[in-house]
């Protein structure tokens, strides 16, 4: 009797100094978090920050989508709908999935990955957070006052000499916004170079740093181009410039390519890191290696490159030069090959392996299907004389999202559950994880496939009423946005039920091999007491049984 | 339901047919990365018993293959896509030139013999239409989809496309590029005729589709649009079917709104009044001319007739 209660009371008392020896109980007091330098609390505030922006932008969606149950819209107002889909794009475009991973599970984990203490320049990490909250604000604010009524693309006339809504207050956003982004591209770029521990060579690292390597490269290059073009929108809206305008020696197409060559090469910010988590979960939950690891990483960094030679394939009908398209949809279908090598990887490497279903491998798997669907419709797109007739229609739609949520934001929830036990050193409660991840799927595809049958009939992108053959797709797709709706919401519950209820986690509670596995969870403030000397290769899953057919095999 | 759309133009089955074999590719390979994952989620599940064996080392083998695979296809559909796409903005000589101009929010079309039209395109079958867009405003976008055609239309440019239309019937084209509040009502109808047909229409419908044309633009130019169209701060009684309609006056009575109704009403506004509103119209008696006054009123007939544009 006495024993047990000793024996309880000592281990609670361990649990005590792990908790207060982890970054999360060094200080609880708000300033501390405010002001703190380390990239693990500097990541939950980016955590907190941008499911506010999700969950903002996804109300606009509901409302989008509920004002398409009738051909006239049930909104009775083009105007509203208008400002809606405008803010459903700006807010998930740049603060939601731009930010997304990197600033979340990037920030968290690329330090832990590599065996370093910090990110480079811990204090540019936190003025990233303060850019981001600060831009935010801004469009926030210009959202509530009155929004802005032209698609988050801003195409001149439009934006600069007839719309009536802040455009001035959304470009000021999106330019700070931008700086957040260079901010945090330049930070994990040095850090990769310079604070691999002992041991982490270049063909060491997870892919998942290596995906973010790539992606920084897209924010350091490509945000500059966004924050230019973005001075000479307001600009011209303000003084009639006439950069944009025939009229005044500008062309109104030259908006257009500044605005693509920043916004393709963004496509593959969003896509870059969401492939990094997935590469870490297939092999973890098939307790196998990644199946060709140099043809994954060579992958990400041609994909980084070509992504910047591909932007016309917005502007096929656009009046651009006929040649100039051709070359651009040959572009394209090259910058398709090695997404296509990548998803032959992930399936290469379920091959032979242990394969456990837990809530992350569900993310994962979902990923993988709705990815390869958003990017086989992306030939569809890239072909020429397709692309005339399925441009601008919610097929486009369908495709992005397919990419962009059914994608991205997969890999996302995946990531979240594969490291919740390692960011907060608690389990998630486990049924509730794979009902989420099950939900979201066929939400997900209730959604957005009627919306590809409804661009090859016809109905076009950003209309807030419709000819009434189009009703009963759309209402489909209403119906699933509902399903979609709900598998969204379950995470914002148990997740945070889970911070005070759950089970606590042991430092590896997946049996996986990356560094960050090796320290406790939630990890101390220094991340390694000792600096680990690595002496490994990635993804060293091992299996007995197979070690010895390995060895027999020669 | 409908899944379907009309192929009814010279380009709609060459696009058809890129569509099928896009259709086929993709569902082909989504079908074979579900069957694997699905079957290898079965077969290597982490209690299936199942002998795994050597894992495959030399993995640089399957990776030649399938990039080499992709890449053959990629360049197929590639080629296949950009001969279509080439020949839709080259027009051929000896087409039949259309002049599209975009204005938020409508089209004004007009033939080659002089003969406008707003929000209906009249085009005979067989014959190679050339359409000569240009807008006034910002970027709007001409597409129609039974015809598989679309191309921006932008100020300060003339941008062009052809096609021929194949089989008669009353098609949908819309505005695609964003272009502001009523962005979603900026469509209208192609009506594709038999030759003979098209002939009459030029001759008898066409000549006063001309004159509710110009009576429209009137319509805007003048002011009228700002208050009977609803969303401006003075409120007008909308003129939405109007024209044949019992018409409740504010002083009890009811009349029947005729041709002379219309134009008294645009002439001399303060003598009848509609019930529920304030008498703030001006008159326009003196302002405008006899024959605008014409034009003005063949738009306003119009707006009964069919449904609202």
């Amino acid at each position: 009797m006495s024993t047990t209660a000793s024996s309880t009371a000592s281990s609670t008392a361990i649990e005590r100094r792990q908790i207060s020896s982890s970054y999360l109980g060094e200080d609880f007091r708000l300033l501390s978090w405010l002001t703190t330098t380390d990239h693990k609390r500097i990541a939950v505030l980016y955590l907190v920050s941008i499911t506010l922006f999700f969950f903002v932008g996804g109300t606009a969606a509901a409302f989008m989508r509920w004002n398409l149950i009738s051909p006239d819209g049930m909104l009775r107002s083009d105007e509203t709908y208008n400002r809606l889909f405008t803010m459903h794009g700006v807010i998930m475009v740049w603060f939601f999935l731009v930010p997304s991973i990197p600033v979340t599970l990037g920030n968290f984990c690329i330090p832990l990955m590599i065996g370093a203490r910090d990110l480079a320049f811990p204090r540019i990490n936190l003025l990233s957070w303060y850019l981001f909250v600060t831009a935010g604000m801004v469009v926030l604010y210009a959202l509530f006052v009155g929004g802005v009524d032209v698609g988050w693309t801003f195409y001149p006339p439009l934006s600069t000499n007839y719309s009536n809504g802040y455009v001035l207050l959304a470009a000021i956003a999106i330019f700070v916004a931008g700086f957040s982004s260079i901010a945090t591209g330049l930070n994990f770029i040095v850090t990769i170079h310079t604070l691999r521990a002992p041991g982490m060579t270049w063909t060491r690292l997870p892919v998942f740093v290596w995906s973010h390597y790539a992606t920084s490269l897209l924010y350091v290059l490509a945000t500059p181009v966004l924050a230019m073009t973005m001075v000479l929108l307001f600009f011209e809206r303000l003084f009639r410039t006439g950069v944009f305008d025939a009229r005044n020696g500008g062309d109104l197409l030259l908006f257009q390519h500044m605005f693509w060559f920043y916004s393709h090469p963004a496509v593959y910010i969003m896509i870059l890191p969401g492939m990094g988590v997935v590469s870490e979960i297939i092999p973890c939950f098939s307790h196998k290696k990644l199946f060709g690891y140099d043809f994954v990483v060579w992958c990400s960094m041609a994909i980084a490159v070509i992504a910047f030679f591909v932007w016309g394939h917005h502007m096929f009908v656009s009046g651009q030069s006929l040649y100039a398209s051709v070359v651009f949809s040959l572009m394209s279908y090259a910058v398709a090959v090695p997404s296509a090598i990548k998803v032959f990887n992930w399936i290469g490497t379920m091959h032979k392996g242990f394969i456990r279903f837990d809530a992350p491998m569900l993310y994962a798997i979902g990923f993988i299907g709705l990815f390869t669907s958003g990017g086989l419709t992306g030939l569809w797109l890239a072909c020429l004389a397709a692309d005339v007739h399925l441009s601008q229609t919610y097929f486009v739609v369908a495709h992005f999202h397919y990419v962009m949520v059914g994608g991205m934001v997969s890999a996302f929830f995946g990531g979240l559950h594969f490291w919740w036990p390692k960011i907060t050193g608690r389990l998630y409660p486990e049924m509730w994880g794979r009902a989420a991840a099950l939900i979201i799927f066929i939400g997900f595809n209730m959604t957005f496939a009627p919306q590809y049958i409804l661009g090859y009939t016809g109905m076009p992108r950003r209309y807030a009423s419709y000819p009434p053959q189009y009703q009963v797709l759309n209402v489909m797709s209403s119906a699933g946005a509902s399903v979609l709706a709900l598998g969204y919401l379950l995470p914002l519950f148990y997740l945070p039920w889970s911070l005070f209820r759950g089970p606590r986690s042991v430092a590896n509670p997946w049996d996986a091999t990356g560094l960050e596995w090796q320290t406790s969870s939630p990890p101390p403030t220094v991340n390694f007491y000792a600096t680990p000397i690595v002496t490994w290769d990635p993804y060293d899953y091992k299996e007995p049984e197979r070690q010895e057919q390995l060895d027999y095999h020669g | 339901m409908n899944f379907q759309l009309a192929v009814a133009s010279n380009f709609a089955p060459a696009v058809d047919h890129i569509l099928i074999c896009l259709l086929v590719i993709s569902g082909g390979m989504l079908l074979l990365v579900f069957w694997l994952m699905w079957s290898f989620m079965i077969r290597y599940r982490v209690g299936s018993p199942v002998d795994r064996g050597a894992i495959a080392q030399r993995t640089w083998r399957f990776e030649i293959a399938w990039t080499a695979a992709t890449f053959v296809v990629f360049i197929g559909l590639f080629y296949w896509g950009a001969g279509v796409y080439l020949d839709e903005y080259q027009p051929p000589p000896g087409t039949m030139k259309i002049s599209v101009v975009g204005k938020r929010w409508m089209w004004k079309i007009e033939q080659p013999g002089g003969q406008r039209e707003i929000n209906t395109l009249h085009i005979p079958v067989g014959q190679k239409i050339q359409l000569v867009l240009t807008s006034e405003d910002v970027i709007h976008d001409f597409a129609i989809p039974a015809f598989r055609v679309r191309h921006d239309v932008l100020p300060g440019r003339y941008e062009t496309f052809w096609f021929t239309a194949d089989v008669p019937g009353t098609y949908d084209f819309f505005c695609t590029q964003l272009c502001g509040a009523e962005h979603s009502h900026m469509r209208g109808q192609v009506v594709v005729m038999k030759p003979a047909d098209y002939q009459r229409w030029l001759e008898q419908d066409g000549a006063s589709q001309t004159l509710v044309a110009a009576g429209q633009s009137l319509f805007i130019q003048l002011g009228c649009s700002g208050c009977h169209n609803g969303g401006g701060t003075v409120r007008a009684p909308s003129l939405d079917g109007v024209y044949g309609g019992p018409v409740p006056l504010s002083d009890g009575t009811t009349v029947i709104a005729d041709e002379a109704y219309l134009r008294d009403s645009i002439l001399f506004p303060k003598k009848q009044i509609v019930a529920s509103y304030q008498p703030v119209m001006p008159s326009f008696n003196g302002v405008i001319s006899d024959a605008d006054l014409e034009k003005l009123v063949a738009y306003i007939k119009s707006l009964g007739a069919e449904s609202p544009p």
